[in-house]
């Protein structure tokens, strides 16, 4: 009995000590910054943890993993990353090229126009495997995590759209072009 | 006059009760590592001005299965209730709203009128878990009132007298009697916290632990939060009040507060009395004692004892319905009668 009594007291006074403890420490905030990285993450017990969001941020990595990024310049519109998302969330058209449209950085030859390249972010799930079969690793995946907008429907990333009128002729100009090449084999 | 005072009090209690939100909001983010409101104004401190202004907006819904008469009336009673408990209140030396020699008696009294206001808020709200809330709430401050009582008239014996004024003179340099230090060194012309009740009988100090607890019970605070335990009872009594009305529930909880530890201050830690002693030719209780340093003794002992009570609010955990009511009875009313019969003790052999 005595002892329930003492120790019911000390074990209160324990708790109010700590907690007494964390109050005083409210004065500054504990440093994340730098993350577990740093040397001395593990010795930070005392301060504010709340990071206040908008206002201050945690750093992500450089190269970080977060929304994905189309490098229209680079682009062969192979739809490969298309086929491989599991999610379906990219949707690519195309249409042959009849002239020249030049090269990729890395020289890879472009012989399709991208009649429209959108990605739906609200979609994605983040797992990358596009960025992986991209042959000439024109979509990537940046740090940017945050980004919000107020109607879903603009979470639909457009990268490459083309007006009808130009669809249309680009598409007569493919038609012609078959046209002569068949009548040039004498068919 | 007395509407000046009453406005005025008034005036103070409902700012007090936004500034003691606020206030509670942060020391529990504090204690807890977080940084409580931050966006309205410098430091979130409008974030309670805020808040009562967003509930003045909302629509008083009456629940269609309400007693409306009971609904409408409950809030007004508890806050009232509360507030006329201040009448009586001391502020400093000669300025008293209501100079009644009873005036222990009163605000005793007053305090509990506060349980049938709560009982009104849950039977009118016909709600199982309002009403349960309730019933404990009741429970609760009946049982905790009598070893309240107990220390308080344990107090009143030492003190001879049951108006608050004379209480609080009896504890410091204006007392019209000799004061002794644990019963017997002379520390009338010394002052100081020397003199508070607490150190004149040391078993006052054991009596003010169980007014403490008490009034943590009476104002239905943490670690006697069961009327509002919001794990179990969803809101408990006040479950089914929104805007305006659940604001001054809310007001009237944190006045409630204010008002025990006024009590608790007047009654043992020497009221509007400074807490420094005469040394010497340093007259430090002389020096800081007037009409305005009255008034700023008893509010930062008072707010000193309201920080603690925010303080074991967020450390300790909520009690069960059967260890509240085990403690109390079993407990707090023998230690508060083992005071009584110290204090007649003290009175009749020491004191003379």
């Amino acid at each position: 009995m005595k002892k329930g009594i003492i120790h019911t007291i000390n074990s209160i006074l324990e708790g109010l000590s700590t907690t007494l403890k964390h109050f005083f420490a409210g004065k500054k905030y504990r440093n994340a910054n730098g993350g577990v990285a740093k040397s001395n993450y593990f010795e930070n017990h005392e301060g504010l943890v709340t990071i206040q969001y908008p206002k201050q941020k945690i750093p992500v990595p450089e190269v970080g993993r977060y929304q994905l990024h189309v490098e229209m310049d680079d682009c062969i519109v192979c739809d490969l990353c298309a086929k491989i998302c599991p999610v379906d969330c990219i949707a690519i058209d195309s249409i042959k090229a009849t002239e020249d449209i030049g090269i990729t950085s890395d020289g890879t030859k472009k012989r399709l126009h991208a009649t429209k390249f959108e990605i739906d972010m609200a979609k994605c799930m983040y797992c990358g495997l596009c960025t992986v079969v991209c042959p000439t690793e024109c979509i990537i995946m940046t740090n940017e995590y945050d980004r919000s907008v107020p109607h879903v429907a603009q979470l639909n990333y457009v990268f490459a759209e083309m007006p009808p009128e130009e669809i249309e002729a680009k598409r007569i100009a493919l038609l012609q072009f078959e046209e002569e090449k068949r009548k040039a084999k004498g068919l | 006059m007395f509407i000046f005072i009453a406005v005025g009090i008034l005036t103070f209690v409902v700012l007090y009760s936004l500034a003691a939100i606020y206030a509670e909001r942060k020391v529990s983010a504090f204690i807890q590592d977080r940084v409580g409101p931050m966006e309205t104004g410098k430091y979130g401190l409008l974030q309670s001005f805020a808040d009562i202004l967003k509930l003045l907006q909302k629509e008083s819904i009456i629940p269609a299965a309400a007693d409306k008469a009971l609904f409408i009336l409950a809030p007004a009673i508890i806050f009232i209730s509360v507030f006329i408990g201040f009448a009586s209140i001391p502020i400093t030396n000669g300025v008293i709203g209501a100079g009644i020699n009873v005036g222990v008696f009163y605000v005793i009294a007053v305090i509990t009128i506060e349980v049938v206001g709560i009982l009104m808020l849950g039977w009118a709200s016909n709600n199982k878990y309002a009403l349960m809330g309730s019933v404990r709430s009741v429970a609760q401050i009946v049982s905790y009132s009598i070893p309240a009582g107990v220390a308080v008239i344990s107090v009143v014996m030492i003190s001879g007298s049951l108006d608050l004024q004379v209480i609080s003179a009896n504890q410091g340099i204006f007392s019209s009697e000799k004061i002794f230090l644990l019963g017997f060194w002379d520390v009338s012309n010394i002052g100081g916290f020397l003199a508070w009740n607490i150190f004149q009988a040391p078993h006052l100090l054991l009596a003010f632990i169980i007014y403490f607890i008490a009034s943590l019970a009476e104002c239905n605070r943490a670690p006697f939060d069961l009327p509002e335990a919001e794990s179990e009872l969803v809101g408990g009594f006040h479950v089914e009040y929104g805007g305006i009305r659940f604001g001054i529930v809310m007001l009237a909880e944190y006045a409630m507060m204010l008002l025990v530890s006024v009590i608790a201050v007047i009654l043992f830690l020497g009221a509007w009395n400074t807490p420094f002693p005469n040394i010497g030719t340093f007259t430090l209780a002389n020096w800081t004692t007037g009409t305005f340093w009255g008034i700023f003794w008893l509010l930062a002992k008072a707010f000193f004892l309201i920080f603690i009570q925010m303080w074991i609010r967020w450390t300790l955990p909520r009690f069960r319905v059967d260890q509240l009511m085990a403690f109390g009875w079993k407990v707090l009313i023998p230690l508060a009668f083992l005071c009584l019969i110290i204090s007649g003790i003290w009175k009749l052999v020491i004191m003379n």
